[in-house]
Order: C-alpha cells, then structure tokens, then sequence
C-alpha cells in the first residue's frame, strides 16, 4: 500500500473532481471545495466594495468587512510591530480563508454537494504551512544578510547544528499537522456521532468540535505564522 | 485466528494506546489555563494581552497530543500494516 498524504484518508469524488485531472494529478474535492470557497470569498468582497460610502450604514456588507480588516491591522500591529504592515493582507486572506474552510462542517447536505472541510487534508496544511516556512527564511536572509543568517544555525555553539535544521524544519510540520490533526480529529468524531445518534446530540456536539475548535485553530495558525516570521524578521 | 484479524486487533489496542499522549496535552493546557486565570487576576487590564498569549501557549502544548491522534486514527482508518501480509 503506498502511503501518500492523498491516500491516507479518503476523499470523495464527484463529477467535477473526474472531469478535471491536472499533470496527472487527480483534482479532489478538497480542490473544488477551496475553489468555491474562493469563488464565495470574491463575491463577498466585491460586494462590500462595490459602491464605498464614506459613512456606511451599521451593519451592513462594507461596515462589516471594515470592521474585520481593521481588527487584522490591529492584531498584525501588536504581534509583529508596526514595521510589518505589508502582512495585513496576507494575515487577514489567510485568517478567512481558514475560517469559512474549518466551517463547512456544518453546512447542512454538504454531501449532497460532494463538500469536503479543505483544512481536514494534508495536502492544503502543508501548502500553507510551507507558505510561512518560505516567508521566514526569504525574510531571514533579507534582513539579516545570509551570512548572519546562517551563523544562525551555529547558536548558541556549532555542536548544536544538527538540531537547529531538525528544529526549522518542525516548524511548518508541527504547524501543518496542528490544524490537520484538529480538522481531521472533529470530521472523523461528527461523523462517528452521526452514526450513533442522529438526533439532537450531533448538534450540540457540532458547535464545539466545528464552530469552537475551527475558530481557534484558524486564529491559532495565523497567530503562529506572524509569532514564526516576526521571530525571524527582529 | 487468521493473520489479518490479528494485525487489526493489535492496530486496534495501538490506536488506544497512542491516545495516552492526550494526557501531556490535557496537563500542559490546563497548566497554562491556570496560569492565565492568575494573571488575569493579578492584571485584569492586560486581558487580551493574555489571552492571547495562553490561546496560543495552549496551541503549542497540544501538538504532542495531535501528533498521538494522527497515529491513532491512522492506524484506524489508512492502516499501513495491513498492506504488509501481501
């Protein structure tokens, strides 16, 4: 049995996932989830932008938004100092990304439409968590210059080298499988409880393995990140 | 017994046993809820700051205890082993 990151759960396939096969890749639903979720994120955001007033109304579409991007700048500022603006974007994607896909879960008739949580497959965590791996290095090398960089790796003495590369590499591992495990973890125990009761008990359960649990471990992995880059970046 | 129920019932115990590293998750993020809840009592103004800091000490502590519930729900559900008696 080949023991891949694609076959160590299954994941359902639909008429969308068979029509497409990229590099010879298959395309899951993993895939074709994100893609609607991408498809969501976009329409939301050009509806909020559509046509900006200067003073929203309270509650609606732009006021909203506005409130959640300036939480993100706030929460950018007091993790990774003020200097660090340029990540406010990519923090904020991420963070919604993250959210909406830890909440599909509880779309009810999501198999009806072949959905499947994105963050509950290897495949997704390790890209992103690799996405950060990426920032903190180039952005090590960037600022401290490579030689600094690498005599990195020789603190607090040379004889620790070893474990100073095992240690930057389980990084992104721990981070990746952090959110993998909890996704995983909540998927396989809703639907474990579904099997035994169908009724009112799977509802209650549902709003802390994927309301609470998907909430905080989205906030947690881009607390992570900004934790791991603004470490690299000082 | 065949050769194929054994694996399974052994992979079976070994997801339980897998699960014990739950244990140093619970302690560690218990650990830290306590210590939080102090310091919120000692500074109730520095509460965000705190939480902040707890939410994500707690996340780190729970990595061992993930790491036990991959091999667990491996073992159950993508078990590697089986592959092995041909």
């Amino acid at each position: 049995m080949e023991f891949a990151p694609v076959e160590l759960f299954y994941l359902p396939n639909n008429a969308v996932t068979r029509l497409f096969n990229i590099a010879g890749a298959p395309v899951k639903s993993t895939v074709t989830t994100t893609w609607l979720i991408m498809a969501a994120l976009v329409l939301i955001s050009w509806l909020a932008t559509k046509d900006l007033k200067k003073e929203p109304e309270p509650g609606s579409l732009q006021n909203i938004m506005g409130a959640y991007v300036e939480a993100i700048a706030n929460l950018v500022e007091t993790t990774m100092e003020s200097k660090n603006k340029a990540f406010v974007s990519y923090i904020g994607t991420l963070t919604i990304y993250l959210v909406v896909a830890n909440l599909v879960g509880i779309i009810p008739g999501r198999d009806l439409f072949n959905l499947y949580t994105p963050t509950a497959d290897l495949n997704t965590t390790l890209a992103l968590a690799f996405i950060t791996a990426i920032n903190v290095h180039f952005l090590g090398v960037k600022t401290k210059g490579i030689g600094a960089y690498l005599k990195g790796y020789f603190e607090p003495m040379p004889l620790l080298f070893p474990i100073n590369v095992i240690g930057a590499f389980a990084d992104p591992i721990s981070l990746a499988f952090r959110l993998f495990g909890n996704m995983m973890g909540s998927v396989v125990i809703m639907a474990l409880l579904f099997g035994v009761v169908p009724l009112v008990v799977p509802g209650i359960a549902t709003i802390y393995f994927d309301v609470f649990a998907g909430v905080l471990q989205a906030f947690i992995f881009s607390m992570l990140t900004m934790t791991y880059i603004s470490m690299e970046v000082e | 017994m065949s050769d194929q129920a054994l694996v399974l019932a052994a992979s079976a115990i070994g997801a339980g046993l897998a699960m014990i590293a739950g244990i140093g998750a619970g302690i560690g993020q218990g650990f830290a809820a306590g210590k939080g809840a102090e310091a919120v009592g000692k500074q109730p103004e520095a509460q965000g700051v705190i939480t902040r800091t707890m939410l994500l000490g707690a996340a780190v502590a729970e990595t061992t205890g993930i790491y036990g519930l991959v091999v667990a729900l491996i073992l159950l559900f993508a078990n590697p082993l089986l592959g092995l008696l041909g």
